[in-house]
């Protein structure tokens, strides 16, 4: 090769081209069918406004000079610009708002792990309305677009990001203790989490509780299950939960959903409920998203916000495995 | 629609085990014991396939296989791949140590002198990571073959490696130094079928778990 691209990047051919044409065009009509306008955001945005929204700037990796000496940083996702957007624009308008993106961003790789530097992302941002309505509207609008995108055997993990803060904390367990718990917790690292826990000066019916819980995952009977296991300790996030898990089953969508009590996602402005999208074709995520209630506050407005973002490029992967398999007629 | 599980077992020193480990929980390891050629064993529940332990995270992360059986030693060494692990199986113990030529007493003078140690290694990103973390500076080489000889030979002063006995490192005038990890045999998982075939994937955790251990 006498021309290479950077490692991590792709160009896209016409075959491949028009059927990632044809599945973003479906994503985004699904979006806009549910009420979600498309925006679309610079690129690159001042490092010291994606900072504001999360300390370690929602992971961006990439950064540049300007003409002026500023510090500029490729997006790495579009959760902490569309913030910014809705603060800026829509100071003043009375949310909620309902935005959908189309949007390339942009994060470093390991080497030679096949991932990409650049990836598209088609995603909702539903700004101004609370748990649990505003969650079950998110999820309800990731499951449709789930199936208009060809992928009906796809799941939601649905977990919550602050059970296992809020567990540790009611315990009493020091920061530093939390902190490497949380870690072993996001690693999935059972092994060491139950090292770690074995280790910590809490009741011996507390630390079943913390090796025990995050292996619960399934349909709704799990949340029960929680609370037979956790008690009194669990039983804010159980019960947000179980809010969510009601209106689910209402609106017919329960089926769509696994609920994941180990689920732990590393971006840091996540609150309540935290999802990841899999599809029984594909051995990585394929989507995710959350509640980050918070995030607003950061620029200057309090208002509960809850989102998804899909990997295009990985949904098309996954639509191509599943056509195989129908094809090959099961694994 | 039940596809059975499929699951990485890893051929050398942990196969022998890990072949018992599949009798006792029910799955039957005969076919694997007396077919040396086939990489792949179908059975209802769950589908074998044998590969070495090195590559067991690899096909994990990728979800080509549902479940996989290793070494800690060599999740630590890839540590960057997204996989679940969910249970230690407690066979295949062994230490992860650094040596040094026994007796030598130049090494730590060397590590003075020099403002570093050569260290020859299998898992150069285990090694470095430890040298790193206790705050001293290692040149890490990588060999692929028996690491014991880069001591003898001059071309590292310790050497970062695997030991169950310490009986190959004693045979080569090595002794113990420093002991970076106690490692086992342990099951890892993918991490969407950890969800997608969550009741399956826990029967086999909890058949594991009830006294197979």
């Amino acid at each position: 090769m006498n021309y290479p691209i950077p490692t991590g990047t792709r160009d896209i051919l016409p075959d491949e081209m028009r059927e990632l044409r044809q599945l973003s065009s479906v994503l985004l009509q699904t979006f806009q069918r549910f009420g979600y306008g498309e925006v679309s955001t610079p690129t690159m945005e001042y490092e010291d406004v994606l900072v504001q929204g999360d300390e370690r700037a929602a992971g961006a990796s990439y950064r540049l000079f300007d003409e002026h000496g500023q510090v500029l940083a490729l997006r790495s996702d579009m959760t902490i610009p569309i913030a910014r957007l809705a603060a800026t624009r829509f100071a003043g308008v009375e949310p909620p708002f309902r935005f959908c993106y189309l949007s390339h961003a942009y994060r470093a790789v390991r080497p030679q792990r096949g991932q990409q530097r650049e990836f598209l992302q088609a995603g909702i941002e539903l700004i101004g309305a609370d748990a649990p309505e505003g969650t079950v509207e998110v999820l309800e609008v990731l499951t449709a677009a789930l199936d208009a995108g060809g992928l009906p055997r796809a799941r939601v993990g649905l977990g919550d990001a602050g059970m296992f803060t809020g567990l540790l904390r009611g315990m009493g367990v020091a920061p530093a203790g939390s902190k490497a718990v949380l870690e072993a917790l996001a690693r999935h690292d059972l092994v060491e989490l139950e090292r770690l826990v074995a280790g910590l000066d809490v009741a011996s019916q507390r630390r079943e509780t913390l090796v025990a819980l995050p292996q619960l995952r399934g349909g709704p009977e799990v949340i029960e299950r929680a609370v037979e296991i956790g008690g009194e300790d669990v039983r804010a996030a159980i019960s947000r939960l179980g809010e969510v898990a009601d209106r689910l089953s209402e609106r017919g969508i329960a089926d769509r959903v696994i609920f994941d009590l180990g689920l732990v996602r590393d971006l840091g402005y996540y609150t309540g409920a935290i999802f990841e999208v899999y599809d029984p074709a594909l051995g990585h995520v394929i989507g995710g998203g959350g509640r980050y209630d918070g995030l607003l506050a950061r620029f200057g407005h309090a208002y509960p916000a809850c989102g998804f973002a899909l990997y295009v490029e990985r949904m098309h992967v996954a639509q191509a495995e599943e056509d195989r398999l129908r094809a090959e007629g099961g694994r | 629609v039940s596809e059975p599980l499929r699951l990485a077992v890893p051929g050398g020193s942990l196969f022998g085990e890990t072949l018992d480990l599949l009798d006792r929980i029910g799955v039957d390891s005969a076919p694997l014991r007396s077919d040396s050629r086939s990489l792949m064993f179908p059975g209802e529940e769950v589908t074998v396939v044998t590969m070495r332990p090195s590559d067991v995270p690899t096909y994990v992360e990728a979800g080509a296989v549902d479940l996989g059986i290793t070494g800690k030693d060599v999740l630590m060494e890839q540590q960057e791949r997204v996989v679940y692990e969910l249970l230690d199986l407690g066979y295949g113990r062994c230490r992860m140590v650094v040596a040094t030529r026994a007796g030598n007493p130049f090494a730590d003078d060397l590590e003075r002198r020099l403002g570093a140690i050569r260290i020859a290694t299998k898992y150069p990103r285990v090694a470095a990571r430890y040298f790193d973390q206790s705050g001293r500076q290692a040149e890490v080489i990588e060999v692929k073959g028996s690491v014991e000889l880069a001591p003898l030979s001059g071309l590292a002063d310790g050497i970062v490696d695997l030991t169950a006995t310490g009986r190959t490192l004693e045979e080569n005038d090595l002794e113990v130094r420093e002991v970076i990890a106690d490692c086992t045999a342990r099951l890892v998982a993918n991490r969407v079928a950890h969800k997608m075939r969550h009741e399956a994937i826990e029967r086999i955790v909890e058949r594991i778990g009830n006294g197979a251990r």
